[in-house]
């Protein structure tokens, strides 16, 4: 890889009213409610002080279930079937996120998880995370980025299958409990 | 368990507080927080170019990790990002002039410039949202209570799909300074809010756009959690007279660098610099 040439553009906060200038139609149905293979992927996001913060955004990108990573369009203009793994959630007064999606599968022997993102007001830059999947615990065991997590870290990265199949999973900027996030 | 009234946390503009910091105060904690990550950064640290942990900007107290994020090596699904076309947004959706009935006031603006990596290749076909206030630093936005008035005839809110050499072209109004409940005399510089797609998930970031000789900068406590001069500079748009229209709108200039990722960074070895 030759050296870089140029300084890259720093991240700043989302700020307090980007709502109106990121909101889409659909933008949280990564696949359309209720279709074959569809399920909730959904949590709170919480400050230092355990509150629930209002005003955040979380983006998720996945694979779809058998693995591969869509390079299909449509993200932004849902047809309400071509699989496209990208959304975007706005957290609500209670400062709750949720996504229709579906399960990611992984390449043989991988843990699978959504590639995650979040800004909110008051976080001066995004901050990248994961969100594994908690059922094959092999290949959660053999992951280079799990293992090297104490336990209590390694539980922020890995949701909770819900009975009825759904997945839930909390986010915490700071705090007891704090999300492990990630650098590149 | 927590009060109620709190988890509908107001943004900044509807926050107050008794013991506001003067705004003396808040220009010497920046000036301190920068000499500190200087001392610290040729002392040898690596450090980001934004700071998590950032006082001044008193929301982030309690929002920022206290923790260093984990080095890791990006997985396929990072290295790829979401796929946009150009039929993905309508051409009408980068002018931010013709969304209502009427011309919106102020002085008409137009940005433009090129998504680039950080080895200077364009990146096409990305998304660029954009948001700002109007001419007289009002957001339409319900919890925007500044007394300044609202435009019947500016939303500020615009998008655009990179072309073929990266480029984007925003036409718009030259948002205003606005003030805000952070300490005693906030004022926001001017500035237009940029969420920006590279080629990968891991490039994705969301950014403001700053017009040149803003005499807030130095006071605000946002721009100024980027820790180094050279940083900051990039987010400052360049006057360009070849870009300003004869009779219609003044020309901005500004370029976007997404990083990496880089994935064969690795810790250097014993001996190694």
């Amino acid at each position: 890889m030759p050296e870089k040439t140029l300084d890259p553009t720093p991240g700043q906060t989302v700020g307090p009213f980007f709502a109106y200038g990121t909101i889409y139609p659909k933008m949280h149905e990564v696949v359309h409610p209720y279709s074959p293979g569809a399920i909730v992927l959904g949590g709170t996001v919480y400050d230092g002080n355990g509150a629930p913060i209002p005003d955040s955004m979380v983006e998720i990108f996945g694979a779809d279930s058998d693995g591969t990573v869509s390079r299909a369009r449509g993200a932004f203009r849902r047809d309400d079937h071509t699989f496209t793994g990208f959304g975007r959630s706005f957290t609500t007064d209670e400062g709750h996120y949720e996504f229709w999606t579906r399960n990611p599968g992984a390449e043989a022997g991988k843990a699978p998880f959504f590639a995650a993102i979040v800004f909110a007001r008051g976080l001066p830059n995004k901050l990248h995370t994961r969100i594994y999947l908690p059922d094959d615990e092999a290949a959660l065991a053999a992951d280079p980025l799990l293992s090297s997590l104490d336990p209590a870290e390694r539980a922020t990265l890995i949701a909770t299958r819900l009975p009825d199949g759904s997945l839930q999973h909390d986010i915490h900027l700071q705090g007891e409990g704090e999300t492990v996030f990630l650098t590149f | 368990m927590t009060d109620p009234q709190p988890t509908a946390a107001a943004p900044e503009s509807l926050l107050a507080s008794a013991d506001f910091p003067p705004q003396s105060q808040i220009t010497r904690e920046i000036q301190d927080i920068h000499t500190e990550y200087a001392r610290r950064e040729a002392a040898g640290e690596k450090l980001p170019a934004t700071i998590y942990d950032f006082p001044p900007y008193r929301s982030s107290l309690l929002r920022h990790p206290t923790k260093n994020p984990r080095l890791v090596d990006p997985e396929t699904i990072e290295l790829y990002s979401p796929a946009y076309g150009q039929r993905d947004v309508a051409a009408i959706e980068s002018d931010l002039t013709l969304q209502h009935a009427g011309e919106p006031l102020g002085e008409r603006i137009t940005v433009r410039g090129r998504l680039l990596d950080s080895w200077g290749r364009p990146i096409p076909n990305q998304l660029i949202e954009i948001w700002q206030a109007n001419s007289s630093g009002r957001y339409i936005h319900q919890r925007d209570q500044h007394p300044a008035p609202l435009d019947p005839n500016f939303t500020g809110a615009g998008r655009a799909i990179t072309n073929d050499n990266g480029e984007y072209l925003f036409t718009t109004i030259k948002p205003g300074a606005y003030p805000w409940k952070n300490h005693i005399n906030a004022w926001r510089p001017a500035h237009i809010h940029f969420s920006v797609f590279g080629n990968g998930f891991t490039q994705r970031i969301v950014t403001q756009m700053y017009f040149p000789g803003d005499p807030l900068f130095a006071l605000d406590p946002i721009y100024n959690s980027i820790h180094r001069q050279k940083d900051r500079d990039r987010l400052i748009s360049t006057y360009d007279h070849d870009l300003t229209v004869p009779e219609f709108s003044m020309g901005y200039r500004w370029d976007i660098v997404v990083d990496g990722p880089d994935a064969t960074w690795h810790e250097p070895e014993e001996g190694e610099h």
